[in-house]
């Protein structure tokens, strides 16, 4: 299979993204891509390096740069970072109301939750959103011991968002160290569009 | 036959031009204007004036008078332009200075800034010359607006993302520089086009060396989220064929580190080089403006290469 991506006109990212675009349903052959200037075609060739692609950067005249990208089925490769886009699970959010994981001793139920937040950062899959509320949003100000988690989290792309009213009702709100605020309005929309809640 | 109350020109790659008046009083002088980036166009508009005050904010200088430069479309809407004067103009008056006047003409495409005037007494000029080895660098705004808002034109921004990107870069560099100023500040720059190495490397120019500590710049996380999605942008790949030759990045600094390194930024904070011992206190007082901002490395005697991202 060969396939032809004719990227002149388009200014960066889009040529990049078209090509992503086209890798994900191409399995083996050659994509060939087709730009008019040569930084173009260098934001290509990071993404093909840091894709692991197999490829090759050809200057044809000053507006016209193309580059070949060999797929082999048996390589079957992926970037990490297709990998880790992979990796979100639009339908899954997390809901914590509480800074204490389960019911009886606070000192463990704070254990437990700083352990759960750490967790998620293992997993082999990530929520799309982790939602806080209630004494919730405690994990997500200062002085928390989740915070390098929940960064970690927002770093792979997971959306960390904090109640507001929550944030006000503790006079948290200029202590919000990591992700955003939110509103009921939001919470609600979320937790009906969600195909998993899951709560600790 | 070069004027000698001409203190400071463009030669250094500095954020303005400095003319001394009298033994007190010196003129500094910047213009800069450029394609929206947001769609709002009253925040387009806040962006563009806090991105052209920032270079009299990085002079040590204090704004006074401003006026616009306008590029507009014939067929445009002209409430669209109306909101982005309203925006540059609140800006304008934020910084305590007066708008003047300004100049529009019929383009095919929306631009807009403004030429800034300011004062600042001539032994009080901040240049971007003067990087000391034992001082501390600080970095007043997160990076990554750049990153966030390219990945937002074609969609893929999230809508927190946006809005700390705008935040940041209508946000003054008057309070971080009101700090700054108390402290004896070696150097002072504003990351904007070049990207945070570009405006190091304008800096150090090649007299000392800077270690930075790529876990300590402060950036909007999700910049490093959309990165790693190559939602990467031409100028940034510019600014790195202009200056990887300057730049030794250790094994260990990711592909979407050195992105967000090389971002070019609008509205980006001020950088700052003063002796270690003031790091702290500067940034606890940074802190209290609610902007991300840190140390983000040092300066050491001139090595090899003129900057170690590690």
């Amino acid at each position: 299979m060969k396939k032809l991506i004719d990227a002149r006109g388009l200014t960066c990212p889009l040529p990049v993204i078209e090509t992503r675009k086209a890798l994900k349903t191409m399995t083996e052959g050659q994509l060939e891509i087709v730009v008019d200037n040569e930084i173009a075609l260098q934001n290509l060739e990071k993404m093909a390096q840091q894709m692991s692609l197999d490829y090759r950067a050809i200057t044809i005249s000053e507006q016209e740069y193309r580059m070949d990208i060999f797929l082999s089925e048996a390589e079957g490769k992926t970037s990490e970072a297709q990998h880790r886009l992979e990796r979100i699970e639009e339908g899954t959010i997390v809901v914590i109301s509480s800074q204490y994981m389960g019911d009886g001793d606070p000192i463990l139920g704070k254990i437990l939750m700083k352990g759960f937040v750490y967790t998620l950062t293992e997993l082999d899959h990530y929520p799309s959103k982790v939602l806080l509320y209630n004494s919730g949003v405690k994990l997500a100000t200062a002085g928390s011991d989740s915070i390098g988690d929940l960064q970690k989290l927002a770093e792979q792309g997971v959306e960390i968002l904090s109640c507001g009213t929550c944030l006000d009702f503790y006079q948290l709100t200029e202590k919000l160290q990591v992700g955003g605020v939110t509103n009921m309005y939001e919470i609600a929309q979320s937790t009906m569009g969600a195909t998993r809640i899951i709560q600790p | 036959m070069e004027d000698p109350n001409f203190l400071v020109g463009f030669d250094h790659g500095d954020d303005g031009a400095v003319y001394k008046l009298t033994e007190d009083l010196a003129l500094v002088q910047t213009l800069d204007f450029f394609p929206p980036m947001v769609e709002d166009p009253y925040v387009f508009g806040q962006i563009a004036a806090a991105n052209a005050l920032s270079d009299i904010y990085a002079m040590g200088g204090e704004p006074k008078t401003a006026l616009n430069i306008v590029c507009f479309p014939d067929a445009m809407d002209l409430d669209i332009l109306g909101q982005m004067l309203l925006g540059g103009h609140a800006k304008v008056t934020e910084a305590g200075a007066v708008l003047a006047g300004g100049h529009s003409i019929t383009d095919v495409d929306v631009k807009y800034g403004l030429s800034v005037t300011g004062v600042v007494h001539p032994k009080k000029v901040l240049t971007n010359l003067g990087c000391k080895p034992g001082d501390v660098l600080i970095l007043t705004k997160p990076l990554g607006v750049g990153i966030i808002t390219t990945a937002d034109r074609v969609g893929e921004a999230s809508s927190r993302a946006m809005e700390e990107a705008i935040r940041s870069m209508t946000t003054l560099n008057k309070y971080a520089a009101e700090i700054l100023q108390k402290f004896p500040l070696h150097a002072c720059t504003d990351v904007t086009g070049f990207g945070f190495l570009g405006h190091l490397h304008e800096m150090l120019n090649q007299e000392v060396t800077a270690i930075i500590d790529s876990s300590q710049v402060p950036h909007i996380p999700e910049a490093l989220a959309y990165a790693e999605e190559f939602l990467i942008t031409a100028a940034a790949q510019r600014n790195r064929n202009h200056l990887r030759k300057f730049v030794d990045f250790k094994g260990g600094v990711p592909f979407n580190m050195e992105e967000l390194l090389f971002d070019p930024q609008t509205s980006g904070g001020l950088l700052v080089s003063l002796p270690a011992s003031y790091g702290e206190e500067v940034v606890t007082q940074l802190e209290a403006l609610g902007l991300a901002c840190g140390i983000v490395g040092h300066i050491v005697e001139k090595a090899e290469k003129e900057i170690v991202v590690e």
